[in-house]
């Protein structure tokens, strides 16, 4: 037995990992690591397209003017007020029929695999960058104003104010409240298991039924998503001291 | 764009109802043995000794760092055994069971930091005067901190009730019909996804904006 | 009544009370003053157990406050106490605040809690606020509630720390003004203050501490008359510079 463990442990068969799966893709062991990896990566892309958005949006909703903060506003609302299982499967059975060109290139030149990765990431991304705007914005609130006047005074225009003195702070501040999204953004990904993403909380399943040893599958799969809440949380820790500035938040004076 | 066909709604709308009850009554119940364990472990959580309140820090984090999909798929594997276990000729809906059971146990974990953050919020001199006039700290609890706690965090658990509401269409992966699972099915039976599915989200989107709009303005009513 | 002997506190390596002794009989007023930090709240939220101590004996009424076998609540019922920030229930009305721990403290019925709490509310001048909130009164206003409803316990003596120092001047008075009433009629009080006029006019003795000790412990004339320490002159000629 590859792993070291004993074969039957709490009364449970942990050979279970070591066996073929039924795809002969590897043994289970392998399998649920194929899970491990495909929640890993539509996470991190997801973030990527959170933030992306979620910053956009954020600083959208601080801006002058009504316009663009209330477009920032009515993405917020509406992507934190429909559950997340029904934003998927708009994206991924609704949103092809309804942009046709889009449409088109997602139904016909993706594999299924492909299809379910991007409605997954588009989805998560989506859901997830509203509450990263609320976040920026709030971040971007706690500012003193007069940071965003001494900016301009300086000749600099908006965009050079928000990038160069706003931004810094404010994400130094909400690494926190970001970092917990970030974990949720892990344990949501588990809904894609059910569009057929062969995702960790997938490939649980599947082992389970097609081995019908449920508790072995389980146990493991929780152990592997707590490990990565505590890798997160550490590498979280490792990036908020790194970017601590001095004097500030919690910094060194 | 395609014509989109909206007929197969009306004759659905029972069934939505029906789903719509299984929705509120998963919704109802975990927000009620939700708060009241919630407060048990918070209260245990905060607790001198360390006893109590190293098992209500396990409970929480535990809870908090596996997916809703999980903890639904591991309760419906164990509460069925439980009621086999427990009742020769289980009777109950196996899967509405297991999801009230998944639901009040995970929801117990995020309404116990709410309300620990709440008790936590209520000053140390609230306390001491409770317990000055001769109260029990059991009594200066229930009295005194409690109903201040709740008050003020009104808005978060209520906030946290409206995102269960959201989550309990994740009861789809365990095969029980609620609002969402209807919806879908109908759209599957009917070839009438993209309408099914746009309407299942119209019906989300109204429920919630209008109910978190309420929490925004009971929100600056409490602030004032 | 209050027999304190040789009580030390520590918070951890810092000690904040150190051998500390003294007495309050039975209808006597004692004002303890000190500079801040000098452990004279902590020493009386020792006296009703609020705060451990490690060291010593506290004694009420031959009941000893650190005992472990001691019914703290119950010995916390017959000892009224004000705090400085009043610490009136924000979500009970005037009379619920009043009432509250007699019906579940005293089990007395509401007619008898009700009736109590009036005619202290009364004799505090403030029966016409009886369905207020607390946030709807003014700081000397809570303050009188507070010891109303301390006093509404019948307590047999009443503890006080720092009564008046949240309190706007202009309305120290009224505060002062309740706990003089009660000093005169006869009421055993140990008050942590610096209002030297309030020691003046009815304390029997004045207790000065400074870094955890009890530096002077004598009768009211005496200690204003020659305050023996230095610590003491000092600590006086600037509060009166005031």
């Amino acid at each position: 037995m590859s792993l070291g463990l004993p074969h039957t442990f709490l009364g449970l068969d942990w050979s279970i990992f070591a066996q073929p799966a039924f795809d002969r893709s590897g043994t289970y062991f392998q399998f649920l690591l194929v899970g491990l990896q495909w929640t890993l990566i539509i996470s991190v892309l997801g973030w990527a397209v959170a933030f992306v958005i979620g910053s956009i949006a954020g600083i959208m909703r601080t801006l002058p003017g009504r316009i663009l903060p209330s477009i920032a506003a009515v993405y917020v609302e509406v992507f934190r007020n429909v559950p997340l299982l029904v934003q998927l499967f708009l994206w991924y059975f609704v949103m092809p029929e309804l942009i046709p060109g889009i449409g088109m290139w997602f139904k016909q030149g993706l594999n299924p695999l492909l299809q379910q990765m991007v409605a997954a990431v588009l989805c998560l991304g989506f859901f997830t960058g509203a509450r990263v705007a609320e976040q920026v914005r709030s971040g971007l609130g706690s500012l003193p104003r007069a940071q965003r006047a001494a900016g301009l005074a300086l000749g600099l225009n908006l965009m050079q104010v928000y990038l160069l003195i706003l931004l810094p702070v404010a994400y130094r501040i909400i690494i926190p409240t970001l970092t917990s999204e970030f974990l949720n953004i892990i344990k949501n990904s588990a809904v894609a298991s059910t569009i057929g993403l062969v995702e960790l909380s997938r490939q649980s399943q599947q082992l389970g039924e097609f081995t019908a040893h449920w508790y072995e599958s389980f146990i493991a799969v929780t152990v592997l998503y707590a490990a990565i809440n505590v890798a997160v949380m550490l590498a979280a820790r490792y990036l908020e001291r790194a970017a601590r500035l001095p004097g500030l938040v919690g910094g060194h004076k | 764009m395609p014509a989109l066909d909206w007929s197969s709604i009306p004759g659905a709308l029972p069934f939505l109802w029906n789903g719509m009850l299984v929705t509120l009554s998963i919704t109802g119940v975990a927000i009620l043995v939700g708060i009241v364990l919630g407060t048990l472990i918070a209260t245990a959580r905060l607790s001198a000794n360390p006893i109590p309140s190293s098992l209500a820090a396990l409970y929480v984090n535990g809870f908090r760092s596996i997916p809703l999909v999980m903890v639904l798929l591991w309760f419906y594997l164990l509460v069925p055994q439980l009621i086999q276990a427990l009742f020769k000729n289980p009777a109950a809906d196996i899967r509405l069971v297991s999801a009230f059971v998944a639901f009040s146990l995970f929801e117990a974990s995020y309404y116990a930091e709410i309300i620990r953050a709440g008790i936590q919020s209520v000053s140390r001199g609230q306390v001491s005067a409770g317990l000055a006039l001769g109260m029990s700290r059991a009594q200066t609890m229930r009295l005194i901190v409690l109903p201040q706690a709740f008050r003020r965090m009104l808005p978060l658990l209520l906030t946290q009730a409206i995102i269960l509401f959201q989550d309990t269409s994740l009861v789809y992966v365990i095969g029980l019909s609620e609002f969402f699972g209807v919806a879908y099915r109908t759209g599957d039976r009917d070839g009438t996804i993209v309408e099914l599915l746009l309407f299942a989200g119209a019906v989300y989107f109204v429920l919630c904006f209008a109910a978190s709009s309420l929490v925004r303005v009971l929100q600056r009513k409490i602030a004032l | 009544m209050i027999s304190i002997q040789d009580v030390s506190k520590w918070y951890g390596e810092f000690q904040v009370l150190r051998d500390c002794t003294t007495r309050v009989d039975k209808g006597e007023v004692v004002v303890v003053c000190g500079p801040s930090g000098s452990g004279k709240s902590t020493l009386i939220k020792c006296v009703n157990g609020l705060e451990p101590f490690q060291k010593g004996e506290i004694r009420i009424e031959n009941v000893s406050v650190g005992d472990r076998r001691t019914n703290l609540p119950r010995l916390r019922a017959r000892v009224g106490m004000v705090f400085q920030h009043f610490e009136l229930f924000p979500h009970l009305t005037v009379m619920q605040n009043l009432t509250i721990a007699q019906r579940r403290v005293l089990k007395r019925n509401v007619r008898g809690a009700t009736d109590k709490g009036l005619a202290l509310l009364e004799a505090v001048g403030l029966k016409a606020h009886a369905q207020k909130y607390p946030a709807q009164l003014s700081g000397g206003q809570q303050q009188r509630v507070a010891i109303a409803r301390a006093l509404a316990m019948d307590p047999i003596a009443m503890l006080f720390d720092e009564p008046t120092s949240a309190l706007d001047p202009e309305m120290i008075k009224e505060v002062l003004d309740v706990m003089v009433r009660l000093a005169q009629d006869g009421m055993t009080m140990m008050v942590v203050t610096h209002e030297m006029g309030f020691a003046r006019r009815v304390a029997h003795r004045v207790i000065f501490m400074d870094q955890g000790r009890i530096v002077e412990d004598r009768p009211k004339d005496d200690f204003f008359k020659d305050p023996g320490t230095e610590r003491a002159q000092q600590f006086l000629s600037k509060i009166l510079a005031h």
